[in-house]
């Protein structure tokens, strides 16, 4: 006997599933979502274009980037390449890019190094030490970073003597008011091929390291690759140096007068934005590193001094290179921040890009748009950069799971 | 044979020496070896050689209540100058028969945190919806007036602390929204819209605060119809909110990643449609997790306030300069500067420690 519901077809189900309906349709819905979205974008955009155009035509305000090429007609207290009055805006534009990234290329360098004395003090054995260190770090924190720098600028700086009384170290350094003095290098065209031996020592050190991996690898034999590496890096070059007949002097300041002659003057902003931000961003990466160490177990440590390494190899081999893996990423987006923060030298009048470009070109030439979106792609070139170095950095150096 | 056997309970061991009691202490956490004993003498030395001066200046020295700087006459720190514009440094120049309403924005304030943020305060729902949506009504209507027979005062006259306060309350409550919504965005599966969020979300966080702000008070005006004026503070405020909401939506992200797929597929289940699923299922649990990251943002929009100096307007550290700016006071700016630093200094460290507090209190995992 037959059950007769399994011969017979079902009547009531239909084997195509009903269609939903357009609005019950997730793609669709989707689709339209995004389509009244760009919609609606491209009006606000639309809307905000027109406006922009209506009220510059108002204004009498040229739209363009040919105010580039206008001569700029002011000075500026610091320029890394050759600038005056007559030199156009564009150019101004380049020096105030160059001074921003002279901030922020020397913050990162004081920073890292300030940071990371502060966050292995927080770690000392030491109590003293350790608490001066979370000392440091919960003030700094906590305290605006252009605070800061108004702090050293407006508050310490106007402290030191001027000149003719300056701070001096052993005739060639002057610390006073208007800045540090310091004596400036003066080079002989022979003087290149001093650059071209670092370069050369540079990938030499890189060839040895790449080699005397290659070699520990395939054979096992270790070679001594730092202290190899040291004399290739500091020893080409002063042998070039010396053989081409030391093309460099040195110009060294005296004071004349009231103000000083010769040398370079490092002028009081930078050295007010450079201490202040230095500082600030020292603090966060301090707490970078005390955490980066202590995130590796214990238990490494352990496996590694039963394994019979010393202390400081363990150090070395163990826990920094783990350690790195947890630093690196949080260390570039402290970077990242310490080179936004450069723009805080327009409160103090630091010719930096937002200063000179958003702030006095702008006044000048009222192209608010040119203006501000060129600052704002320059930042946002730099944030991309560092991102994608981050970004690369992590694929290389994330852990290879099974 | 001869087996001994002890009868008798042998008398407890003296504590081993040195291992109690502050001496011990010492000689474990700063006399370690004699590398160690040497630094911390040093650093004693070294702390005393520049506390000493400071302490001797800022308090034992130090002038405290007056009037004008004649005042100060001990040589020490001159805090008459804070003494005497102490009023200016927390409300700016807001009118002086109106300042009752400005300090009741501030009892309200501290009334509706302390609610927030102590335990077993009841109702507390009804206080995070006050919060939320009531507080910042009922605080425009006081500090702006023109209601309710509250004569009008212009945003020109906020400044000081207050001016701080209200940058950093409206940056961090009118980003919240937007932000969430550029965070769900962010993880949205319509690649418009998520192509859209992400955009938006990396040009903000790409450049600096003051470069916004920049753009906010030059660009805006351009941005609107003729005739349509929106006041600076108005413009910082619109500035300060976009940047704010995308920094917003990156820490709410992090909370939205964090938790679980299945989540949203037994919201899904549930037959809950994205918005029932997201408001009653994943945002209460991803925001509660969030709530150290929310703060944290908040330390730093509050931290960033400091920048509205640069476009004009008089916030905390802004009145403070203008203060010793005036000839009559001017040479007290170490006063001024560590007084914006101390109060700064209390609110982010509060703040700082209120994060933490939550994180551990919401870690439920060993």
């Amino acid at each position: 006997m037959t059950d007769p519901n399994l011969s017979a077809t079902p009547q009531t189900l239909s084997t195509v599933p009903s269609k939903p309906s357009f609005w019950n349709d997730p793609q669709k819905r989707a689709l339209v979502f995004q389509v009244l979205l760009v919609i609606g974008i491209g009006i606000l955009l639309w809307f905000i274009f027109s406006n922009t155009l209506h009220n510059l035509e108002k204004r009498g305000i040229r739209t363009g980037f040919d105010f580039l090429s206008r001569p700029a007609g002011f000075g500026i207290s610091q320029t890394l390449i050759p600038y005056t009055e007559a030199s156009t805006f564009g150019r101004t534009f380049f020096v105030g890019l160059l001074n921003t990234l002279l901030v922020a290329g020397l913050g990162i360098i004081f920073a890292t190094i300030l940071g990371f004395a502060v966050g292995i003090a927080r770690l000392s054995t030491n109590w003293l030490i350790s608490r001066i260190a979370l000392v440091f770090i919960e003030t700094i924190r906590n305290i605006p970073p252009l605070l800061q720098i108004l702090f050293w600028y407006r508050a310490i700086l106007p402290l030191l003597p001027g000149p003719k009384d300056s701070m001096s170290l052993a005739e060639l350094f002057y610390l006073h008011k208007r800045g540090l003095t310091i004596p400036a290098p003066l080079t002989e065209p022979a003087f290149v091929w001093t650059l071209w031996a670092v370069l050369g020592a540079l990938v030499l050190a890189f060839l040895i390291a790449r080699w005397a991996k290659y070699r520990r690898e395939s054979t096992g034999q270790q070679f001594p690759v730092f202290w190899t590496v040291l004399v290739v890096i500091i020893g080409l070059p002063t042998l070039v140096f010396f053989l081409t007949g030391s093309p460099l002097n040195w110009d060294i300041p005296a004071l004349r007068g009231f103000n000083f002659q010769g040398g370079l003057t490092v002028i009081p902003e930078l050295t007010a934005l450079l201490l202040a931000l230095s500082i600030y961003t020292a603090a966060f990466i301090a707490e970078i590193v005390r955490s980066g160490i202590q995130s590796v177990y214990k238990g490494q440590t352990e496996a590694a001094s039963a394994l019979g390494l010393r202390p400081n190899r363990t150090l070395q081999l163990v826990v920094i290179p783990q350690a790195m893996r947890v630093i690196i990423p949080q260390l570039t987006s402290q970077y990242l921040n310490l080179t936004k923060n450069t723009s805080l030298g327009v409160a103090i009048g630091y010719p930096d890009l937002v200063n000179v470009f958003a702030g006095t070109t702008l006044n000048q030439t009222g192209q608010a748009v040119e203006i501000i979106f060129m600052t704002m792609l320059v930042y946002l070139v730099i944030s991309l950069v560092i991102s994608m170095f981050m970004n690369w950095y992590n694929k290389r150096m994330a852990l290879v799971e099974r | 044979m001869v087996a001994y056997v002890n009868t008798e309970t042998l008398p407890s061991l003296p504590p081993p020496k040195g291992l109690q009691g502050p001496a011990a202490w010492m000689r474990q956490n700063l006399f370690s070896n004699w590398i160690n004993g040497t630094i911390t003498v040093v650093l004693v030395i070294g702390i005393l050689a520049a506390l000493i001066p400071f302490v001797n200046w800022a308090f034992i020295k130090a002038d405290w209540v007056g009037t004008s700087r004649d005042d100060c006459t001990s040589g020490g720190a001159c805090w008459v100058f804070v003494y005497v514009h102490f009023k200016l440094f927390m409300l700016g120049l807001y009118p002086e028969a109106e300042t009752w309403r400005a300090l009741l924005v501030g009892g309200i304030l501290v009334l509706t945190l302390a609610g927030l943020m102590i335990k077993g305060v009841p109702l507390k729902k009804y206080i995070q919806i006050f919060a939320l949506f009531f507080f910042p009504i009922v605080a425009y209507v006081l500090l702006s007036g023109g209601y309710f027979g509250l004569p009008h005062v212009e945003t020109n006259f906020w400044g000081g602390l207050l001016l701080t306060l209200v940058i950093a309350i409206v940056g961090i409550v009118a980003a919240f929204p937007l932000g969430i919504l550029l965070a769900l965005g962010r993880r949205s599966s319509m690649p418009i819209v998520k192509a859209i969020c992400v955009v938006f979300i990396e040009v903000w966080r790409g450049v600096p605060l003051i470069t916004v702000l920049f753009m906010s008070s030059v660009m805006l005006p351009l941005f609107l119809p003729e005739g349509m004026e929106i006041d600076k503070l108005l413009r910082a405020l619109v500035g300060i909110t976009l940047f704010q909401a995308a920094y917003l939506a990156e820490v709410v992200r992090s909370g939205l990643q964090a938790i679980p797929k299945g989540q949203t597929e037994a919201a899904n289940a549930l037959g809950l449609t994205y918005w029932q699923g997201m408001y009653k299922v994943i945002l209460p649990q991803a925001l509660k997790i969030v709530i150290p990251g929310i703060v944290n943002s908040f330390i730093a929009l509050f931290k960033d306030t400091s920048l509205v100096l640069i476009i004009g307007l008089f916030d905390l550290l802004a009145t403070i300069q203008g203060a010793f700016s005036n000839p009559k006071w001017l040479g007290y700016a170490i006063e001024g500067y560590l007084f914006a630093a101390l109060v700064y200094w209390i609110f982010c460290f509060g703040m700082s420690r209120y994060s933490q507090h939550v994180e551990r209190s919401l870690k439920t995992t060993h």
